[in-house]
């Protein structure tokens, strides 16, 4: 599916490598040299990653990075709806990650959905002697407490590794004694540079805690698929599931978004793993591949020209039935996307998008700004491996900038440059592009909007993008006086 | 390898719907309470966050002051997003972005090419220091590793570093603002103190309070006064800079030669004597004039102690102007007191904002009834009595220290309530219990611009008042029956 190479008028390799040497001036030599590596013109006909990345953040520049810690409570494991999760060790980190991810959940608080925040409150007492005790009379309490709950995963912080609790005797201590899956992750945020790594810990802990203790009590039939890397953020996976499933496919679980502990345990039963956000859990799809078998493919579910382009890959690896029914859907609902191209793209075409989020967005929302007739300028991901990089090269304009865990000075300084119509990042970069007087959209959260994913979300991207570049207040930023 | 909790493989099952229900109807009951208040290990849904937080709020607080946390990268990313949320503004921080080798080899080259990096980028004209957990638990030495840093000419010898040990495995964010304030005022005014001189000022300071609209308000009172003044953590400006198509990273804060001179003002007067009692302490000992310490003004009766205090130190008298807004909000009392009076509210947050919560819904003859506090003393337990058992309005309340908010739910569950004032943290059990909540604390993530609505001084009764007796009259008239909806309420 290579696409042609792209220009973008007045941006050469040249001139963006520039500005890129402009801002390195603003280093002392060392941040400098750390930094240069990971700012570079894109090679569009490449299709290989232009910049390094996951290395360490320079200390002192700002970044946008999370921790392991936030990458497993709040991507992997807090999506899971029907377990307990518990943030132990100080109060502040399970705070902060409280609530603030917006992966959307059935259920009824406290009773079968826990989208709470339970910690054990490391006092220093518990820094001092050790917090394991205390980790099992939690356990106890929050069994009691919480009855209907699937299971409990304890996601340990910093302090937890670094006097050496050993959670995993815990934890399997009180399984046994409860009979209830508690499943340790040594997710402290210290560990590895970036979110990245707490989405690889996860995932070993469900292949080592999770996958193959349920099976499905009905037989397994051809179309059984899971949908994993789907979060469920603003709603995602209310658009992305019943789609699949009028494609004809039985969406058996969904990892993690809206998650179910016992169906994600019985996924091993699929025939087919499909993965959305590729850099939080490629690693348990190619662990299944390899202990059951089970194929997988990597889909983008943004805008109409992803959304058929996806469906008909997946397609292919079905029948004649399945092909029948992508067809039909996607007839059905390509005129309704016209419709909304229609609409949108006369106030759009043209206009230039900047992106810097993570996971998966920086590449696969590229298409979906085309749709609408806008451009990319610049993209990068605050926790991305080559391989994202690599995957980024052919989505992105030839020679348009690509920045790997930009700091908000090089963000600024790109924008004073290339003057984009929007940019679209997270919510530490929203209040300083709209003090910029440059419409912002977040997209780590969609903004408290959503869904953005499948063809019942793309209206709504169409409408909030719009919305934020069309918007008549940023005409008042100027005072007549 | 898989199941290796030695737990038995089981099916897929639905949990029955009428599992469901009855698990949902005992968790409303007595008997879950008691279950609930059993819990010794377990914290569920607490009230406040870690100590780094309120010292970044703090360091917010001064001209060109870059927040620095030394410690792990993603701790900084929870703090400002944290902020950014709540003032929905841009919140400049670093961090040193510790990984596990400084957890082997200590933190000080982070630091050190960290401050190198901040001090070069982002130009502050000070670099604020505290730590998250890491640099605590492996006894990171602040004092050693910045002096290195100045040794080393990383930074320049006179430029100012103050640094704060912010453990967050103790206290919560209001000791960490103190913590940070303190060394804050420590480092900019050593060496400052000149005999004899007095700058005829009042330092104000405000306490952990992430209101910017109450900074305003107390700028506004002083001025009424035409009083000199030394804001010390002023946050309005940084947390509220108008939008004209420029980003400032530093948009404003108390300006550090004033702060550095406020050691010889005339008087200074701390504001949540719980959130800034390191800093009164130190500042007591050490700054010239007077001081006091008192609580924050919320109603009618603390507005009016700190006006007598101000008046008393300066021997100015309360100006006419604050008498008629006095008045005013009186009579804004009297005239809403009936859409209050009795009415019984729930109440959670840090301790000074409890205390006036409490002082002004006992002013209305509204009931304090659940009044919690998840970071508390023995002490604030003891203060918030001795508020309810003088008001008879306060008889029946009660005081819950270090219970958290799935406590407080077990409480309006079982013992309703009319109301909820806390952050936005409550919603959830405000839902469960068919109840407002009143957005009065922080963080505020799902309103707009509460931030910027003052409620403290005569002003914020005002303002609270508006907002709880006018959600009261919606209530009623979005519940009442056809032919009682009426006109006039």
């Amino acid at each position: 599916m290579s696409k042609e190479i792209t220009k973008v008028e007045g941006i050469t390799k040249e001139s963006t490598q520039q500005m890129i040497d402009k801002v390195l001036e603003s280093y002392p030599e060392k941040g400098r040299k750390k930094r240069a590596p990971h700012l570079a013109p894109n090679d569009q006909a490449s299709g290989c990653a232009c910049v390094k990345s996951n290395k360490k953040t320079v200390p002192g520049v700002m970044s946008a990075r999370g921790c392991a810690y936030a990458g497993a409570k709040g991507v992997v494991w807090g999506p899971i709806r029907d377990m307990v999760h518990v943030s132990h060790g100080p109060v502040g980190c399970g705070w902060y990650s409280w609530g603030t991810r917006r992966n959307l959940m059935s259920g009824i608080n406290g009773v079968t959905n826990f989208a709470m925040q339970f910690t054990s409150d490391f006092q220093e007492k518990d820094v001092v002697y050790g917090g394991d005790k205390k980790l099992s009379v939690l356990l106890r309490e929050a069994k009691e407490l919480f009855p209907l709950a699937k299971g409990i995963s304890v996601l340990s912080e910093c302090p937890v590794g670094l006097i050496g609790d050993d959670i995993n005797a815990v934890a399997k201590a009180s399984a046994a004694e409860l009979d209830l899956p508690i499943i340790p992750c040594n997710c402290e945020g210290f560990r590895g540079v970036s979110q990245s790594l707490g989405h690889h810990i996860s995932n070993d802990t469900i292949r080592d805690y999770i996958i193959e203790t349920r099976e499905f009590p009905e037989p397994v039939g051809p179309y059984d698929i899971a949908l994993i890397g789907e979060y469920n953020i603003g709603g995602d996976a209310w658009s992305t599931k019943p789609l699949l499933e009028e494609c004809g496919f039985n969406v058996k679980s969904v990892w993690t978004g809206d998650g179910e502990m016992e169906k994600i345990a019985a996924t091993h039963q699929v025939k087919l793993n499909v993965i959305h956000c590729y850099r939080s859990m490629n690693y348990m799809c190619k662990v299944m591949e390899e202990k059951y078998g089970i194929p997988w493919i990597e889909l983008n579910f943004f805008g109409p020209s992803k959304i058929r382009e996806s469906l008909r890959k997946l397609a292919e690896l079905f029948d004649d039935s399945i092909k029948e029914k992508v067809e039909a859907v996607i007839a059905k609902y390509d005129a309704q996307m016209q419709a909304v191209i229609d609409e949108y793209r006369p106030r759009l075409e043209g206009k230039k998008v900047m992106l810097y989020v993570g996971g998966l967005r920086p590449r696969h929302t590229i298409n979906a700004y085309e749709d609408l007739g806008m451009i990319c300028v610049g993209s990068g991901y605050e926790f991305a491996h080559s391989d994202d990089y690599d995957r980024t090269a052919p989505e992105m304009p030839d020679a348009t900038v690509v920045y790997d865990d930009a700091s908000e000075l090089e963000l600024e300084q790109f924008a004073h440059v290339l003057k984009p119509d929007l940019v679209a990042s997270g919510i530490k970069e929203k209040y300083l592009f709209q003090k910029m007087a440059i419409p912002f959209r977040q997209m780590h959260s969609w903004d408290y909007s959503g869904p953005y994913h499948g063809y019942l979300g793309f209206p709504i991207f169409a409408r909030d993008i719009d919305m934020a570049i069309n918007s008549p207040t940023w005409n008042l930023v100027q005072a007549p006086f | 390898m898989a199941n290796n909790l030695g737990l038995a493989v089981k099916p897929v099952t639905e949990t029955p719907e009428a599992e469901v229900r009855r698990v949902a109807a005992w968790i409303n009951t007595e008997e879950y309470k008691e279950k609930n208040f059993a819990r010794t290990a377990l914290t569920i849904n607490p009230a406040h966050a870690c100590q780094p937080l309120g010292a970044e709020l703090a360091a917010h607080g001064f001209e060109g002051t870059l927040p620095f946390v030394h410690g792990s990268q993603g701790c900084a990313s929870y703090y400002r997003s944290t902020l950014n949320r709540h003032f929905r503004e841009p919140a400049p921080a670093v961090s040193d972005a510790m990984t596990e080798d400084g957890a082997v080899f200590g933190g000080q080259s982070n630091l050190h090419e960290g401050l190198e990096n901040a001090y070069a980028l982002y130009k502050p004209k000070m670099i604020a220091v505290f730590t998250s957990c890491m640099p605590e638990i492996i006894g990171d030495d602040l004092t050693a590793f910045i002096r290195n840093a100045k040794q080393k000419e990383l930074i320049p010898k006179e430029f100012p570093v103050p640094y704060a040990n912010t453990p967050s495995f103790n206290g919560s964010h209001v000791h960490g603002y103190d913590a940070m304030l303190v060394s804050i005022l420590q480092t900019l005014t050593e060496g400052k103190q000149v005999e004899g001189r007095c700058t005829g000022k009042l330092n104000l300071i405000a306490g952990f309070d992430a209101n910017t609209g109450n900074y305003r308000e107390y700028k506004r009172i002083l001025e009424a006064f035409g009083i000199p003044f030394t804001l010390l953590g002023d946050i309005s400006d940084v947390f509220d800079s108008p939008n004209d198509g420029v980003y400032r990273p530093y948009p404003g804060g108390t300006r550090l030669d004033d702060a550095a001179d406020s050691i010889n003002g005339k008087a200074t007067v701390a504001l949540g004597t719980y959130s800034t009692s390191k800093t009164f302490a130190w500042i007591r000992d050490n700054f010239a004039g007077k001081h006091a310490a008192l609580p924050m003004p919320f109603g009618i009766a603390k507005t009016d102690a700190l006006l007598m205090q101000i008046s008393e130190l300066f021997g100015k008298p309360v100006p006419e102007s604050l008498k008629a807004e006095r008045g005013r909000a009186v009579d804004l009392m009297t005239d809403a007191h009936q859409y209050m009076h009795g009415k019984k509210f729930a109440l959670y947050g840090d301790p000074d904002y409890l205390l006036g919560y409490v002082s002004f819904l006992l002013e209305m003859g509204a009931r304090p009834h659940h009044i919690l506090c998840s970071k508390g003393s023995k002490k604030l337990e003891k203060e918030l009595n001795a508020l309810l058992a003088a008001s008879p309005y306060g008889q029946g309340g009660t005081v819950y220290i270090n219970k958290d908010l799935w406590h407080l739910r077990s409480l309006v569950m079982t013992d309703p309530v009319d109301a909820v004032i806390g952050d936005t943290h409550g919603k959830f059990l405000a839902r469960d219990a068919k109840i407002p909540l009143f957005r009065f604390g922080f963080p505020v993530f799902d309103r707009v611009n509460l931030h910027r609505v003052p409620l403290i001084g005569y002003q914020g009764v005002l303002n609270i008042v508006s907002t709880i007796c006018n959600q009261f009259i919606d209530i009623v008239d979005e519940t009442c029956e056809e032919r009682h909806f009426e006109m006039m309420r």
